[in-house]
């Protein structure tokens, strides 16, 4: 611990930053522009230090620790191809508002614009994905801009923030100084939301008599949740949430609709076609959500409360836009609301009456191990209290509708940008984060490959992830996209020839692995793996190949529109 | 329609990418930008001349305000404004034309900053709207070279 005022250099003033953030873990990769730090860092002791093997790794291992934690995650990373590896993952937490640091090395400020060995201008190539981004051209501007950066990734909508640190400024010294506190003009974000708005939206609520709660990551984000399960509850509106908002709403819920939009529901999707009132929360009508905007919801009036007022009537055009934190907006709702209200047992009857119409259940396989089973089985084994990472793809669909998600922060899954090589470095850093509840990560054959070699970082760190491997061997997602629209030309989905051994290969990193074939097979192995927490555990479910996701709206399409096909036989139409 | 957007924003350095690759990125029509310092100097002024029906522009008016360098956004459009572009040009000096040249000069009140035997450079000061009107009336002597400011802009003063 250093003392204000006391003299420093660029990398001590660095680490007492994170210190009074009170970083406790950084995911990083040195280099030489990072000469410096590293040499500090091998003095520190209370701050730590994962190595990756890959700087996207860091980056999705920080954001697979925010959103386990709620607390930012930091990335320490060298120039140039250091700094170029985290786009994808600055560009993930960017989509999906999650709070990062990025820290970069750069060349000597002498040198930038040189063409220097290991320069990239990183500032420039991540403007557009950051939150904001800074260049430290004088050591004495360091710790400021280091507050600066926490303070903007952290408060209003939550984003990453990068700041790029010359080699020069980390080797110079100055006397530090630590500010009281961040005042940037240009940044006041609307906390509160504006009362005359929020009685408005109670009243609309109370006499409304067909309302649906449309709930996304913001309510998790803002910690919300308690507060929309009381008002649910007192006032029996059904809750439908978005990819990202599952567990804000316990699952197991009768007013959980589970999630709406393209692979959601089909009740939650009725539910939001014949809703009287909309009232969409820390979400953005994503094209994911909507489907085809001018059938989506046409008879609701849309209460829509989002702390980014971008993204209000961006998408579609609302009715009473509420700008605000979603925990201030719903706690004012609570106290604002009259304790009678409309009865909505028909609406909630016709909801029921759909989901027995269409409910989310799977044919039984006999031998052959369907993903739809070994989702439900991990859900009922975890008692839905697991933290579950996955990766993007049609195992990240059966995941949101087949695992009964009980607790907010639950679901850690790339949604904005559908980032393949999410699932294994994230589940790392959320189990850095998480050590009470079990982390499970659901993976692809494909998003395996593309971050594995962050096996390493599991192993060495004895990371107690279950890492649960989707194998059909096929891109199924992009397979069943082109079996449903593409004539069924299969271009370069099917992995079975070029795939890996992946037992032998999880076994080669040092980590403890089987192969799961049938539904039998399957229980033991899932009951095994939650058992051991010596390490990470790695389990491969030899799935049905050409299984599909359904239901499913086509992209474009209306949610009205949903295919059902495969679902249930007896409700095919 | 046409908006004249007036944005102050911190004068740093990438400032101006910032604005300008937001409008890239997000589509819309940026059709004119000027920036330059005002009486703080650790503040410029960017007029920005964009395009697009109500919806568009909210959002532009949002994003605007969203970067973290602006410190504040304003729709001038609907408000009473001064608005002004600089345009200089250089035309083709002949003596047939000679006299016609000098009266169009004095038609949209602009000055001669250079003279030379086969050509004369103008300024003209005003709305985009005049500076497009001039353009067009001296396309038929010749532009030999041509420069426009883009608008800059701000309130009207108060009683």
């Amino acid at each position: 611990m250093h003392e204000q005022g006391q003299k420093l250099n660029g990398s001590e003033i660095f680490f007492e930053c994170l210190r009074r953030e009170n970083v406790e873990y950084i995911f990083g990769y040195p280099g030489g522009a990072l000469l410096k730090v590293y040499e500090t860092l091998h003095e520190v002791k209370d701050i730590k230090h994962i190595l990756v093997r890959h700087e996207q790794g860091a980056t999705h291992m920080a954001e697979g620790y925010a959103r386990a934690t709620g607390r930012p995650g930091v990335v320490l990373v060298t120039s140039g191809p250091g700094a170029t590896n985290t786009v994808t993952g600055i560009s993930n937490a960017y989509m999906d508002s999650t709070p990062m640091v990025v820290f970069t090395g750069q060349v000597p400020s002498t040198l930038i614009g040189n063409d220097a060995f290991q320069e990239a201008d990183i500032v420039g190539i991540t403007r557009p994905i950051t939150k904001h981004n800074f260049l430290v051209k004088d050591v004495r501007e360091l710790a400021a801009t280091i507050r600066k950066a926490f303070f903007l990734a952290t408060t209003g909508r939550p984003g990453p923030v990068l700041v790029d640190m010359p080699k020069d400024v980390l080797n110079a010294e100055c006397s530090f100084e630590w500010p009281d506190s961040v005042d940037i003009r240009g940044y006041k974000p609307t906390v509160k939301c504006h009362m005359n708005q929020v009685q408005k939206a109670a009243k609309m609520i109370a006499k409304a008599k067909r309302p649906l709660f449309y709930i996304g990551g913001g309510v998790i984000t803002a910690d919300a949740s308690e507060e929309l399960r009381q008002i649910a509850m007192a006032q029996n509106i059904p809750v439908t949430m978005t990819l990202q908002g599952l567990g804000a709403f316990p699952g197991d819920h009768p007013l959980s609709m589970g999630m709406l939009g393209m692979h959601g529901t089909f009740w939650a999707n009725q539910a939001v076609n014949n809703c009287d009132l909309l009232i969409a929360v820390g979400a953005r009508f994503d094209d994911r959500v909507t489907g085809k905007i001018d059938t989506f919801a046409t008879q609701a009036f849309k209460i829509h409360n989002d702390i980014d007022p971008t993204n209000v009537d961006k998408n579609i055009k609302v009715d009473l836009p509420v700008v605000g934190d979603a925990k201030d907006f719903l706690a004012s709702i609570l106290t604002e609301l009259p304790k009678n209200h409309e009865d909505r047992s028909a609406w909630i009857a016709q909801i029921m009456a759909w989901q027995e119409q269409c409910p989310m259940t799977y044919a039984d396989e006999g031998d052959s191990l369907k993903t739809e089973f070994v989702i439900d089985e991990v859900s009922k084994q975890t008692a839905g209290r697991a933290v579950v990472v996955t990766d993007v793809g049609q195992h990240q669909m059966w995941t949101a509708q087949y695992y009964k998600f009980t607790e907010p922060r639950s679901i850690i899954t790339s949604g904005g940008l559908g980032t393949m090589g999410f699932g294994l470095p994230a589940s790392i850093g959320a189990a850095f984060g998480v050590t009470d509840r079990p982390v499970v990560l659901f993976c692809g054959d494909g998003g395996l490959m593309m971050n594995i070699q962050e096996m390493v970082t599991a192993v060495h760190n004895k990371v107690p992830i279950k890492i649960f491997l989707i194998n059909n061997s096929y891109l199924g997602m992009v397979r069943q996209w082109q079996e449903l629209f593409h004539k069924e030309k299969y271009s370069f989905t099917d992995l079975e020839e070029s795939n890996p051994d992946f037992v032998k290969l999880a076994e080669a990193f040092g980590c403890r692995a089987v192969s799961a074939r049938t539904p039998d097979e399957a229980r033991i192995a899932i009951r095994e793996a939650l058992a051991y927490n010596d390490g990470p555990t790695f389990v491969e479910f030899r799935v049905i190949r050409k299984d599909m996701v359904f239901p499913m709206v086509p992209a474009g399409g209306s949610i009205s529109d949903m295919l059902l096909a495969r679902l249930n036989p007896k409700t095919m139409v | 329609m046409k908006h004249l957007i007036s944005v102050l924003v911190e004068n740093k350095f990438g400032t101006l990418n910032r604005v300008a690759a937001m409008f890239s990125a997000r589509g819309f029509n940026l059709e004119s930008i000027s920036i330059g310092e005002t009486e703080d100097a650790e503040v410029s002024r960017m007029t920005i001349v964009t395009r697009g029906e109500d919806r568009i522009i909210s959002q532009v008016l949002k994003q605007l305000n969203r970067l973290v360098d602006t410190i504040k956004v304003t729709d001038l459009t609907h408000q009473p404004h001064v608005e002004r572009e600089l345009l200089l040009m250089s035309l083709k000096l002949t003596k047939t034309a000679q006299h016609e040249i000098f009266e169009l000069i004095n038609v949209f009140k602009g000055k001669v900053v250079d003279i030379k035997q086969k050509s004369i450079t103008i300024e003209v000061i005003g709305s985009p709207d005049k500076i497009n009107t001039a353009i067009d009336l001296f396309r038929p002597f010749g532009i030999r070279e041509l420069a426009r400011s883009g608008a800059v802009a701000i309130h009207r003063g108060e009683n």
